[in-house]
């Protein structure tokens, strides 16, 4: 499973990255957890509110931050 | 209710003097905190219930089908309801021109965005009443739909850093939230937004009730009275540099009413602060060129300068 944090590193996104990282280690999920900083990369996913979740391609949500809780119900 | 709940507890349970500065002032201090955090907390989650049903990418679905004017009016509005936070900023500009918004129907929604807020009108309302909140919101709608009209109107779409138009915006594919699930989010949000927000609150309130109680009168008056033609372009250039969101700014807001200063420059000051920061100018910098950014902050400064002279004439 391949997790990517879509975001311009503001302090949104950092968060959402640590609870991600948190919830795969939690769950036990065997998955890569990658940020994404850059513009053009972020735009191919279509996202304009930042930050946002993608797995496996499928972005998840956008524009809010989620719980450690929530994400982990997203990786199951 | 509320007043007689403060009253009895300022006067009869502490047992301070009703005609006392400090009891006046106490009075007006828990009314006051006690009404905003209420009005905070119902009004927030209603906008936050709102919000979920205007993602920006629907709003960019809304103005790529509508040219100029109409665009800006629509784009004006919809800055009002769509959330946005000035780090998002970069994507969002380069979605909204790569589906064919024209550029001055993008920046009505940049401008409106930011500066018709939430928190700025309970707070506005409630420390003022409704008559001066919707005065704000009015004049920023005002000021983004003219602001954004100038610019498209300039012809300046070669000031867009060339790498904006290589890009290629994807579709998203975002799974619709349920019902239930906008609600939890919208709760979330609250209780975020107001731990964030309630020391500036508190202190805001602390301060107003300072003046309420104990305010020398005509002080900034004599500077920045009605008669002095300069007080709101000053207000606007004394506003750029102060980089505060809303709950920070009405108290200081509150400071200049209570000692005199006409809504028109009041509320010049507060836009400036709120449309025109420096941090935001530092993001729009990597979708824009000098030229460009330039042009959109005088163009705005302009527009609230206008705005706050209207006011100060008509109210």
């Amino acid at each position: 499973m391949k997790i990517e944090i879509l975001g311009t590193g503001c302090a949104k996104c950092k968060t959402l990255y640590e609870n991600t990282k948190k919830a795969v280690e939690e769950s036990g999920t065997a998955a890569e957890v990658l940020k994404v900083e850059d513009i053009p990369s972020i735009m191919k996913y279509g996202v304009m509110s930042t930050p946002a979740l993608v797995i496996d391609g499928q972005v998840k949500f956008s524009g809010k931050v989620a719980s450690v809780v929530e994400i982990m119900g997203l990786l199951s | 209710m509320l007043k007689n709940l403060a009253d009895y507890l300022v006067f009869q349970v502490i047992g301070l003097d009703a005609k006392s500065r400090l009891g006046e002032a106490l009075d007006f201090f828990i009314y006051d905190t006690v009404k905003i955090f209420l009005l905070l907390t119902t009004i927030v989650y209603a906008v936050a219930v709102i919000r979920s049903y205007f993602s920006p990418e629907r709003t960019r679905r809304i103005l790529s089908h509508n040219r100029e004017y109409v665009g800006n009016v629509l784009a004006a509005l919809l800055g009002i309801v769509t959330p946005f936070c000035s780090c998002s900023a970069v994507p969002l500009f380069i979605g909204f021109v790569e589906s064919g918004i024209p550029l001055g129907v993008t920046f009505s929604f940049l401008v409106s965005s930011p500066m018709v807020n939430e928190v700025a009108l309970i707070m506005l309302w409630g420390l003022f009443g409704w008559k001066i909140a919707l005065t704000y919101v009015g004049s920023g709608v005002v000021v983004a739909i003219l602001a954004g009209m100038v610019i498209g109107r300039l012809r300046m779409e070669r000031h867009v850093q060339d790498y904006v138009w290589e890009i290629k915006v994807g579709a998203a594919e975002m799974q619709e939230q349920t019902f239930r699930e906008k609600l939890d989010y919208a709760a979330d949000y609250t209780v975020a937004l107001l731990k964030k927000i309630w020391p500036y609150v508190v202190v805001g309130i602390g301060l107003g009730a300072f003046i309420h109680g104990y305010a020398p009168e005509d002080l900034l008056v004599r500077y920045a009275s009605r008669d002095n033609i300069l007080a709101v372009p000053l207000a606007v250039l004394v506003g750029v540099p102060l980089y505060s969101n809303a709950a920070g700014i009405v108290p200081v807001v509150q400071a200049l009413m209570e000692k005199g200063l006409p809504i028109g420059t009041v509320l010049a000051f507060m836009m400036a602060v709120t449309a025109l920061s420096f941090p935001e100018a530092v993001i729009l910098k990597n979708v824009l060129k000098t030229r460009l950014l330039a042009t959109f902050f005088g163009i705005v400064a302009a527009a609230i300068i206008i705005v706050g002279y209207l006011f100060n004439a008509i109210l």
